[in-house]
């Protein structure tokens, strides 16, 4: 194993030279009091310090944007902002957003109706169905590529697949947030399945459960607060999308119910263009939009956190 | 999806040739549609924000892993996750009206003045600009930088970490000999994610960023992105300059695919192990 | 080089009514031992009577685990590592471990022994202390050619052998093993022990193992941990039942238990 005998000698702590600088204790020192060079401390203060210190930088936008929305915001809202649409001029005080909030209703509700069904579905089969086929292959292909399009793009194809035909509408906007959602509702739902113990889906076979009865009864109600969560965060999402909507929607000063053949606005459009407006009134709806928005966002988030929570699968 | 937008796109690209992409001019009246200052615009405000949030992901990342113990690292990622959730639009209106006069401003004439000798600095600042585009995108990638970075971290064996303890190393030698080498090719994969998120960033950069169609060298100036370029001049386009926006925003989708592919290409090799 | 500086047969660590708490439930009550120096100490018992609680006290350790708590004392040439004002990066530069499965960094073979003399500033010859540590460890001869190579391409024993020398690279008093070779094969297995007994011409060591044949050929003393339980709470913790010397423990137990476990009639 060794060949020669080993050499066991050279520096140690009894012997004249100490070439550890002094951090090997000589006889008769004591462990109290000894510690790692100056060097080795300070850069262990140093890197606490900086990490620290990036921790701090990164949460107070969180803190800023929260207080200034809402200061901002609520100076500028009242009970008619939210009941009223747009003044007829841009530089008129007072008036809503009401259009606004009209047109993310309806065009995110559509988007839900469509994206939320088609996506569980999606990640259904991803996970009980086909696990090698080409379906399979292309639906997650689909989902791991959408979710990295940017959102304006979205609305760029809708815009050459749809509006082109038949205009701007909010079935065109829906469509462009419909995209954005599924891929979102199709991964998150995909990996509550995943999580659904092998011992429960077997139990429900050995009772002699078809395929889909299993499914329905036993798979999709253990994830379903799961998969709630993940359609919430994605409905969240799909509220607070501006880009593609500007190329499907457009967006409108009036208030629009119709869902084909005129232009819609959302809540984001309206904060958009009151963005770049001059106008003090204007910028300080825009003020009580975002406000409105970012209510609605969080409370989305927030639920969508509680249904994490009441989620009894884990990792 | 490639084939129709290219396909509306195409009477664009034809009448402009190659120039479409390389040529520096934007002339809505004239007619010539070139959109290098765009592609431009998007690169430069996009490694502003890798350059700052890169970083900060990483140092939340590590507090998180490594230093925080539970009580505080609940709160803090739930703030993190704020920051994912907070709608673009809204950080646009709040980076213009809020973050721009009083806290990037100051910064811009502070470092034109005294390095403004250096010409990605130069002055004066006019506030809208690349490096203001680019700050609040850093904010808004941070948090999906630092989440993956955050698992990434979590798949280092603590045998590793207990190794490197228990032959007397402090607790940022055990970070830097065992946790970081490890995690290298996590941590590119979380920067290539972030930065294909920056590079579609619409609304924030449309806000920020100025509406010139020009290169500027200084990153104090304004100039556009494709993004930015598209959606504010959707509205009133018409004919070729619509087509020539498709075009734009077709590049961008290649730009970003390519990015995420390799992106999902170094993650999942780094998975493997 | 005598590493080792107590004088004669002092013991190299005294343990004092060593008590051990995860949050609020007690891993370890009372044990008291000495362990001398230059010999092998093993710790046997059943799984879970906290034998690798107890190896991790002797090093700090177990402070890396959220919540738990030591008293009593651990007296390591008469100073207790736990008293005020003792930094456990300094404890730990001088009482070695190595793991139960080999965990060799994702860095060469080189630069895995020199990781210790590195971070502590070693001013010698870093290329002769790691050959000199690998010759310890008999491995020096199976890799002094391929010192650049990964350490992750060696094999099981090999990747032991090499935590093992990077653990002696900085010079410790004592090393402590915790199941070293349990993860290993049998052929790699009789390597570690043969390299234990040329070890503990210079260095202190103490092992965990579950293996009762392993701590009967390996070491010279013999300490027995059992779980004691409380019928009421049916909470359990570890006690050190019985401490002498390996023959003695083996052949002539003065406890039922001890008896009981050494004749494998459990655990």
């Amino acid at each position: 194993m060794n060949g020669e005998p080993v050499e066991i000698g050279g520096a140690g702590p009894g012997d004249a030279v100490d070439y550890w600088g002094g951090s090997r204790l000589a006889p008769g020192a004591t462990l109290v009091g000894a510690r790692p060079s100056r060097a080795r401390v300070w850069r262990n203060r140093r890197s606490t310090f900086l990490i620290v210190l990036a921790v701090f930088l990164t949460l107070v936008p969180v803190v800023l944007i929260l207080v200034q929305i809402t200061t901002k915001g609520l100076s500028a809202m009242n009970l008619g902002f939210l009941t009223k649409s747009l003044p007829f001029s841009d530089t008129a005080t007072g008036g809503g957003f009401l259009n606004g909030l009209i047109g993310t209703g309806i065009m995110v509700g559509l988007a839900t109706v469509v994206s939320v069904p088609l996506g569980i579905l999606g990640a259904i089969y991803l996970v009980e169905y086909g696990k090698k086929n080409w379906l399979a292959t292309l639906i997650r292909f689909f989902a791991d590529v959408m979710t990295g399009v940017p959102s304006i793009f979205v609305g760029v194809f809708v815009y050459t697949a749809l509006v082109i035909k038949f205009g701007y509408g909010a079935v065109m906007g829906a469509a462009a947030l419909a995209l954005i959602m599924m891929p979102i509702i199709v991964r998150s739902s995909e990996e509550m399945l995943k999580l659904v113990p092998l011992e429960l889906k077997d139990g429900s076979y050995a009772l002699g459960a078809a395929k889909w009865q299993t499914v329905t009864k036993v798979i999709l109600p253990s994830a379903a607060p799961g998969i709630t969560t993940g359609v919430m965060l994605a409905v969240a999402r799909a509220a607070g999308e501006t880009a593609p909507l500007i190329l499907t929607a457009l967006g409108s000063i009036q208030l629009v119910t119709k869902l084909t053949g005129s232009p819609i606005s959302s809540l984001t459009l309206l904060i958009f263009n009151g963005a770049q407006q001059p106008y003090a009134a204007s910028i300080a709806r825009a003020w009580a939009g975002a406000l409105e928005l970012l209510v609605l966002v969080l409370i989305f988030t927030i639920v969508a956190r509680l249904f994490a929570s009441r989620s009894r699968l884990t990792k | 999806m490639v084939y129709s937008t290219t396909r509306s796109a195409l009477p664009a690209f034809r009448s402009q040739g190659f120039s479409f992409v390389t040529g520096a001019n934007w002339d809505t009246n004239a007619g010539i549609y070139q959109i290098l200052p765009f592609i431009y615009g998007t690169v430069v405000t996009s490694i502003i924000a890798l350059i700052v949030a890169v970083p900060m992901s990483i140092g939340v990342a590590l507090f998180l892993t490594e230093y925080a113990p539970k009580r505080i690292r609940t709160p803090i990622e739930y703030a993190v996750d704020l920051l994912a959730a907070v709608p673009s639009v809204v950080y646009g209106l709040w980076g213009v009206f809020v973050v721009l006069p009083y806290f990037l401003r100051p910064i811009e004439d502070f470092l034109s003045k005294y390095l403004g000798f250096i010409p990605i600095f130069n002055g004066p600042s006019t506030g809208v600009s690349y490096f203001a585009a680019g700050i609040i995108l850093s904010i808004m990638i941070t948090p999906i930088i630092t989440s993956i970075t955050r698992e990434v971290f979590k798949t280092v064996p603590s045998a590793d970490r207990h190794a490197a303890y228990a032959l007397g190393a402090t607790r940022w030698e055990m970070i830097k000999e065992a946790v970081l080498p490890r995690s290298r090719g996590g941590i590119i994969g979380a920067t290539m994610l972030g930065l294909g998120r920056a590079l579609g960033e619409t609304i924030v950069v449309a806000l920020m960023i100025g509406s010139s169609t020009l290169i500027n060298p200084s990153i104090f100036k304004p100039g556009g992105s494709i993004a930015g370029v598209i959606a504010n001049e959707w509205n009133e386009a018409t004919g070729l300059q619509t087509h020539a926006l498709i075009g734009a925003g077709v590049v961008l989708f290649v730009m970003t695919i390519v990015i995420n592919m390799m992106a999902r290409g170094i993650v999942w090799r780094f998975n493997r192990e | 080089m005598n590493p080792d500086t107590s004088p004669g047969n002092a013991p190299v660590f005294a343990v004092k009514g060593l008590d051990v708490h995860y949050g609020s439930s007690l891993a370890l009550k009372g044990v008291t031992m000495d362990i001398r120096p230059r010999r092998i100490t093993a710790i046997i018992g059943p799984s879970g009577c906290g034998k690798s609680t107890l190896i991790r006290c002797f090093n700090r350790m177990n402070e890396l685990i959220p919540g738990a708590t030591v008293s009593g004392e651990i007296l390591y040439h008469g100073e207790n590592i736990y008293a005020q004002g003792v930094d456990p990066v300094m404890v730990r530069r001088r009482i070695g471990m190595v793991f139960q499965r080999p965990n060799p960094f994702p860095k060469s073979i080189y630069d895995n022994v020199a990781f210790g003399a590195k971070i502590n500033g070693y001013k010698g010859d870093i290329d002769e202390l790691v050959e000199r540590s690998l010759r310890q460890a008999a491995l020096w001869d199976e890799v002094k050619n391929q010192l650049k190579k990964s350490a992750l391409d060696l094999s099981g024993g090999q990747q032991q052998r090499l935590c093992i020398a990077r653990a002696i690279a900085v010079q410790p008093d004592a090393i402590l093993m915790d199941e070293p070779a349990s993860a290993l094969d049998p052929l790699a297995t009789v390597r570690i022990e043969d390299l234990m007994q040329d070890l503990k011409k210079d260095y202190s060591i103490i092992i965990v193992t579950h293996n009762m044949q392993q701590a009967a050929r390996v070491s010279d003393e013999t300490a027995f941990l059992y779980t004691e339980v409380d019928e009421a709470t049916s909470a359990r913790w570890g006690i050190l039942v019985e401490f002498g010397e390996t023959s003695q423990i083996f052949t002539k137990p003065s406890d039922k238990r001890t008896e009981d476990y050494v004749s494998g009639r459990f655990g």
